[in-house]
Parts: structure tokens; sequence; C-alpha cells
């Protein structure tokens, strides 16, 4: 280790060692110079929606914020329009960082339970894990009972005529909701979803024990 | 004016501007000839389309009087203008190098009277003022130009337009017979001095430049504030003529991104806080500067100018890089980012934004004759492989007027040194 190595490494916190080993392109945190482009460039910014932009999110990693980083439904409002990465003067490679950090905090289970977007991810897989095709009729009925059986059933009124419509039109089949179709080998691709799971679950735990 | 008696003690130097007029007289009052190549009609370069100077605030014709003065009286330093290096051949202590000189049409008896431009009615771009005005296509390159003569455009020869020129002039002046024409120097030592370019703003998409008028590089802000530029020394905006009272300045224009300029030029947050100056001085009731920047790099010891114009009160400073630019009903340029102290969202309405380009190596991209060593950004670096050819200025890095003469004045020592070799050899 250089001397220049080793005084950096003194302002190395505990926690963005463990983005740089645990999350994806993690190691690219430490280059941000905090200039703002990317949250500026980012097509949500000006609707509030987050509530950490980029670059505070790695300012908060390089400042030890482990809890309201990891806790934070900041990252999963990115919509993946890459126009951050595009414009980074350090070409960080944020969008998969975000993605990074949403996916680390929900696999040591920090992210928020009910964030719209993770909610809908894990539904997904679920869904089309299950029977290896998506179910779009049990996929929809998951989204609109997500905040409870009144909320539901109000958001199932409110669709009421597209529902209709659908049907009407043969792209919706009500019959989906008792099984539903398949794919023909149905435990083979569940088997490769286990084995592949497993593989990289080794691969992580691993890497967590340094 | 072709005949020079250059030998391979001699020092050429390419480049007319404050690196290379300095490294030119630096060689010169040694006692070493020089041949002095320089693109345009005039000398001076960039520090002439200055309308002052950092950190004293002082005009750039004072001390480009100096070295002019200095030039005038040193007969060892022979100029040439309108002419470019087209070739090198040989080795340390033995170049000769091919020189390309385009016609002026005015030859040395012009006594810079003006009657030609009185006569020419065809107005072309002006260059000095990076193309915001025109002028007469018989001119004067810029107030202070040396050579003090007259150029006619290339584009008026052959047209009743060239003849009412030769007609007006008084001294025989007028020679519209004048051909390009390449000559051979003999020289011991190259000095590059070759300077930078503003980086092209109009590849930074998202700032506008090109498509909004009122987006304006901080080199044509220059030209605004002077005198003797295209608005008078108004601080006017392109779009409408008003009065650009608010201006917003937006640092690292290009420079540190790595999609346009690696390298950070150095000079551009003086040069931005400097033009503070000229807003609160062509304002002084309701002047409104904004700078928008990563972190200020006021280099070196102009950390007392920074402080300065952090405690004005029009000048506020905020630390974000713009993410675009829009541009409103009324024309105004509108900046959108976060700032990232408190991480608040803005959307800002400016009468005038001013790009804070970076510096780029004219060397890049063109083919130096002979091998150069340069590094990733295109500046010359200091390398034996380039034999007795030295880098100056800003062809070798982003430097500040200060910087560029020190580093013309080294590459002005490392030139002798090779010459005094070869005349001793040959002694």
């Amino acid at each position: 280790m250089s001397a220049n190595t080793a005084v950096a490494d003194k302002y190395r916190n505990n926690f963005l060692k463990e983005i740089e080993e645990q999350v994806e392109m993690g190691d690219w945190v430490k280059m941000c110079m905090q200039c703002g482009v990317c949250s500026g460039s980012c097509p949500t910014n000006f609707q509030s929606a987050w509530e950490h932009p980029p670059q505070e999110l790695f300012m908060m990693i390089r400042a030890g914020k482990r809890e309201e980083v990891l806790t934070s439904t900041s990252m999963w409002n990115c919509t993946s329009c890459y126009n951050c990465i595009v414009r980074c003067p350090r070409k960080i490679p944020i969008t998969h960082i975000m993605h990074g950090i949403a996916e680390y905090a929900h696999r040591i289970g920090k992210a928020p339970k009910m964030q719209a977007t993770r909610f809908f991810s894990v539904l997904f897989w679920k869904n089309c894990t299950n029977t290896g095709r998506v179910n779009e009729l049990k996929l929809s009925l998951g989204l609109y009972f997500k905040d409870g059986f009144v909320q539901g059933v109000k958001n199932g009124l409110a669709m009421q005529s597209v529902a209709i419509g659908l049907i009407k039109a043969g792209r919706l089949n009500p019959l989906e909701l008792f099984g539903g179709h398949k794919c023909k080998d149905q435990k083979g691709i569940q088997a490769m979803l286990a084995k592949a799971y497993e593989i990289e679950r080794v691969r992580k735990a691993a890497k967590m024990a340094g | 004016m072709t005949e020079h008696v250059a030998t391979n003690e001699t020092i050429l130097v390419v480049g007319g501007g404050i690196s290379g007029m300095t490294a030119a007289l630096e060689a010169a009052e040694t006692g070493k000839n020089v041949v002095l190549v320089e693109k345009n009609p005039a000398l001076g370069g960039r520090t002439s389309q200055l309308y002052r100077y950092f950190p004293k605030l002082c005009h750039p014709t004072c001390g480009l009087e100096i070295n002019l003065r200095r030039l005038k009286g040193n007969p060892r330093v022979r100029v040439l203008t309108l002419a470019e290096v087209s070739g090198i051949e040989g080795s340390t202590g033995n170049y000769t190098v091919s020189v390309k000189v385009k016609p002026r049409y005015v030859n040395e008896n012009c006594t810079a009277c003006g009657e030609c431009e009185r006569a020419v009615e065809t107005m072309v771009d002006d260059p000095f003022n990076y193309n915001l005005g025109q002028h007469k296509a018989a001119f004067l390159p810029n107030a202070m130009a040396y050579p003090q003569r007259f150029v006619l455009d290339p584009s008026i020869i052959g047209t009743p337009e060239a003849d009412k020129a030769k007609a007006a002039c008084k001294y025989g002046a007028i020679d519209l017979d004048m051909k390009e024409e390449t000559i051979e120097v003999k020289a011991g030592a190259v000095i590059w001095a070759t300077g930078w370019q503003p980086y092209d703003a109009a590849k930074i998409q998202p700032y506008g430049y090109g498509r909004f008028k009122n987006v304006i590089t901080s080199v044509e802000f220059e030209r605004l504030a002077d005198i003797h530029g295209p608005t008078g020394g108004k601080i006017l905006r392109p779009s409408d003529g008003k009065e650009a009272k608010n201006v917003a300045f937006i640092q690292c224009a290009g420079s540190r991104d790595e999609n346009h300029l690696r390298h950070c030029s150095r000079i551009c947050c003086m040069a931005s806080l400097k033009q503070t100056h000229y807003v609160r001085e062509k304002f002084p009731e309701g002047g409104k500067s904004t700078i928008y920047y990563i972190d200020i790099r006021a280099i070196d010891r102009f950390e007392d100018f920074y402080q300065k114009v952090q405690a004005d009160p029009t000048v506020t400073f905020i630390k974000s890089k713009v993410a675009k630019i829009t541009e409103d009903e009324s024309g105004n340029p509108v900046c959108w980012g976060v700032d990232t102290e408190g991480y608040k969202r803005y959307t800002t309405a400016h009468d005038l934004v001013v790009l804070a380009v970076g510096m780029e190596p004219s060397v890049k991209g063109i083919n130096i004759p002979g091998h150069i060593a340069s590094d990733s950004s295109g500046f010359i670096e200091a390398d034996p492989a380039n034999g007795a050819v030295f880098g100056a200025g800003c062809a070798t890095n982003a430097l500040d007027v200060n910087r560029a003469v020190q580093s013309a004045t080294a590459a002005a020592l490392r030139a002798i040194q090779v010459v005094n070799k070869v005349a001793k050899a040959e002694a």
C-alpha cells in the first residue's frame, strides 16, 4: 500500500467499504465529486420524488449513515433512464449503483417493505417464477390490494371499465385467477432458478464473510 | 520581407501570443537570433483579446505594450505574420522548417492611416471579437496591432472593392499581386507556443450554446466588456440588446469532464471571479452575479481575490454544476439543477449566462510536423524524444498569463542551451 492509499484509507469508513464490497459497482462511490449534475439531470428530480438525490446518497455513504441510506426509498425511484450516467463528468455508473444499493438493502432485509417499486418487484418475481409465465390478472390484483382490502376493492372498481374492455377484446381471461397458464417444464424452471439462487447466495455470503 | 538569414544558431518560435513573444524576447535579449512566426495578422494572441487581467485588473494593453517596446527595440527578432509552420525536418541543432506565409496585400509602406478602410464597403466577420461583430474587409486587426499595418480580407481580392482600396491608398502600400509563398527557415531549436483555443461550447449539449442567444462563453464576455468590443464596452445581451444586469457564470463548462476535457483548465475560476468585477463596474446599481461551481480553484496565491469577491453582496455562489439550461418566453436563459449545499432544487432565470469554457490546447488534433509527445489532453509534454522542439505556455498546460510567461522563459532557456552547444561545436 502506497503512502497515498494509506492516507486515503483513513477516510474510507466501514459503511463505504461495505458498499464497495457488496453493491454492484459500489467501488465507484468514492469517485463522486459532488457536482450535482446527476440529480439535476434526473427526470424525477423536479417532481420531488427523490428524498435523497444520487450525489447526496453518495455523500451519506461516505459519511457512514448506514441506516438512513439502506432504509431510504430514494434509490427505488430510479427509472433507469441512464441520463445521469451519460451526463456524469466522471462517468460514474450511477444507475447501476442505485439498483445495486436497492438490491443490497433488499437482500439484507433493510429495504422499506411497502415501497411501491420494491413491492412490485417482489410480486412480479414470485408471479413469473411460480409458473414460468407472467399471470397478468394476479399481478394487477396483487398490486391493487397492496394497501389493504378496502383500497383494493376501490382500485378494482376504478379500473372496472378497462378490465371489461380487455375481456371483450380477448386480452384478459378471468379464469387465469385459478392457476392460469404455465410453461411446459414448470418443475425444470423452478429447479434452474433455485440452483442459480444458490450459486448467487454462496458467492455473496463469501463476499460478506470477507 | 521574406529574406531571412537564419542559421542553425537561430531559434524559431511558433506562435506570437504572450508566451511566444516572451520566449522570443528572452532569447533575443541574450543575443540569439530569433524568428517569430504568427498565424494571425498581428501579435498578442488571446491575451490581447482580454478586457482586463487578474488579479490586479489592469488592462492587457499595458503588459503587451512593454513587450512590443522590447520587440521594436530588438533587431534580433524577425516577425513573420500570417505565417504557419507546415513542416519540420532535421534534428536537434539542425532543423529546416517550412513556413507558409499568406498574403496580407499590404506592404511596409502602410502608415495605418485608414483610407482603405473608409473606401471599402464590404463587411466580414471579426475574429478578434469572436465573430460577435463585423469589420470592414480592409482592416487593422486590433487597436494595438503589431505590426501596425492594415490587412485586406482575401474575399475581396479580384473584386472592385480591392481596387477601391488600392485607389484610396496614398502611399502605394496596397499590393494586390501578393501570393502565398512557402519559405524555409534554418533553426537550431524550435519553441512551440501555439497556445490554446476555447473549448467548443456547442458540444455541451444541455447548456444550449448556439441554440440560445443569451448563452455565451467567457471569452465572448471579455469582448462585450471591452471598449473596443462589438458593444463599445456595454454588457448587452445578444438576443435583444437589453442590459444584462443579472449574469450567471457556469464553471467547469467542458473542463473536468470525461465527456469533454479531462483536465482542470485552471484559469476559469479566476476568470469568472474577475468578470464579476465587470458586472459591478458596468452596473453600479442593480448589477448581480451568480457563480455556479463545483469547487472554486483560485489557484496559488489568488485566494485573497476569491475572498474579496465572496464578501461582495452582489455576488452569489451556488455550489452546483448546472444540469441544463432552457429559455423562457422573454429570452431569459433558465438554469436548472440541485444545490448540493442542502440539496435544494433550483430553477433560476438570468439575463445572460456566461459559460466559463475550458482551455483546449491548439495543438490538439493537429499534426505537429515531427514527433512531439503529448499528454492525454493533448498538451505538449517535456520529453527527450521531442529533441530540441520545446513547448511553451498554453501549448504545454492550462496556464494563466503569469505562468505562461514563466513557462516561456523556461523554454527560451532550453532553446538557448541547444544553440549555445551548436555555436561551441562550430567555433
